[in-house]
């Protein structure tokens, strides 16, 4: 397991990437955000501070890249996107980011990545989630994406997902 | 779910401003009272059409790592692995999969060493090997769903 490739920190200068204030705030807001008029205000009046401050705070961690957005995550399964498959790509190393930016870009697909292959067992480097109504609508759309790669995609397979065994986002030890 | 809430969703999967009054202006927008799209938004969570909301927060940002982590998992064990998985709050998600690859878990941890530390816990605990899969490159991550 040594030596692969996590994503490196961008630790700033003074070593801190997130103070003790910032992590009470994210702690309170990871399962959700109140559903309340004034939400940030619920939240400082929980943890001692000024809605200032917490409203503050919140901007800042966009800013930074540490908060993506606020909003509503939705369930795929719920909306009518039962297919959901995960389709992987055996693509040649030196053509990688060309590809993965014009699969990415297709509005089917959620989240494109490229990843360690395991030989044998797992020759894929690239990762493309597709989302669909129908398993027929997702094999349509596989069929696009590898009408796109032609010849420089030696291999590829759909992991269909049979059921969620846990989604709870990012949580952080309180 | 009816129309109004294919458009709630919709508007919310592309985020709300930080500001003290964050609801409002979805809510104009929406032609919608503000307590009708609270109400809404809490029936839309309590039903699962909407697995949370509020921040969605970026690991790697906070100093963090993320990785994709599969298992080959014998299927008679495959429920007790799974709870084995679950336990730990470092899993963000876990799919199952149909494949010889069949469980597929989502670990996000506040330093990295800690990701390898959840890696080898759970090897030990399921007998199983994870085959580790960080991502090395992002092309797109968004959500896209129209309803």
């Amino acid at each position: 397991m040594s030596g692969h490739p996590h994503a490196s920190n961008e630790v700033q200068s003074d070593g801190q990437l997130l103070d003790a204030t910032d992590r009470q705030i994210i702690v309170a807001t990871q399962a959700g955000l109140p559903l309340v008029a004034e939400p940030y205000a619920v939240l400082a009046r929980q943890l001692g501070l000024e809605t200032g401050e917490v409203l503050q705070r919140v901007a800042a961690m966009q800013a930074r890249g540490i908060i993506r957005r606020i909003a509503a995550v939705p369930n795929h399964y719920a909306l009518g996107y039962t297919a959901n498959g995960m389709s992987v790509w055996n693509v040649c190393d030196d053509r990688i980011a060309e590809f993965g930016r014009q699969v990415g870009a297709l509005d089917y697909v959620s989240h494109c990545y490229q990843r360690p292959r395991h030989l044998p067992l797992w020759p894929y480097n690239l990762f493309a989630m597709v989302h669909g109504r129908s398993r027929e609508d997702i094999v349509a759309k596989v069929a696009a994406i590898a009408n796109l790669l032609g010849e420089h995609c030696r291999s590829h397979e759909v992991l269909y997902s049979k059921r969620i065994l846990k989604k709870t986002g990012l949580r952080i030890r309180e | 779910m009816d129309s109004i809430d294919a458009s709630i969703v919709n508007r919310l999967q592309e985020g709300l401003p930080v500001c003290a009054r964050p609801f409002d202006e979805v809510a104009a927008t929406l032609d919608l009272s503000l307590d009708e799209l609270l109400s809404r938004l809490q029936r839309l969570l309590d039903d699962r059409v909407l697995s949370r909301f509020g921040p969605m927060f970026n690991a790697e940002k906070m100093g963090g790592a993320l990785s994709l982590c599969a298992m080959q998992v014998p299927v008679e064990r495959f429920d007790i692995v799974a709870a084995q998985v679950n336990a730990f709050p470092e899993v963000a998600h876990n799919y199952e999969r149909d494949h010889l690859l069949n469980m597929w878990f989502v670990i996000a941890t506040e330093r990295p060493e800690q990701a390898l530390a959840v890696i080898r816990d759970i090897e030990q605990l399921s007998g199983c090997r994870v085959y580790d899969m960080p991502k090395q490159e992002e092309f797109y991550i968004g959500l896209k769903l129209a309803v």
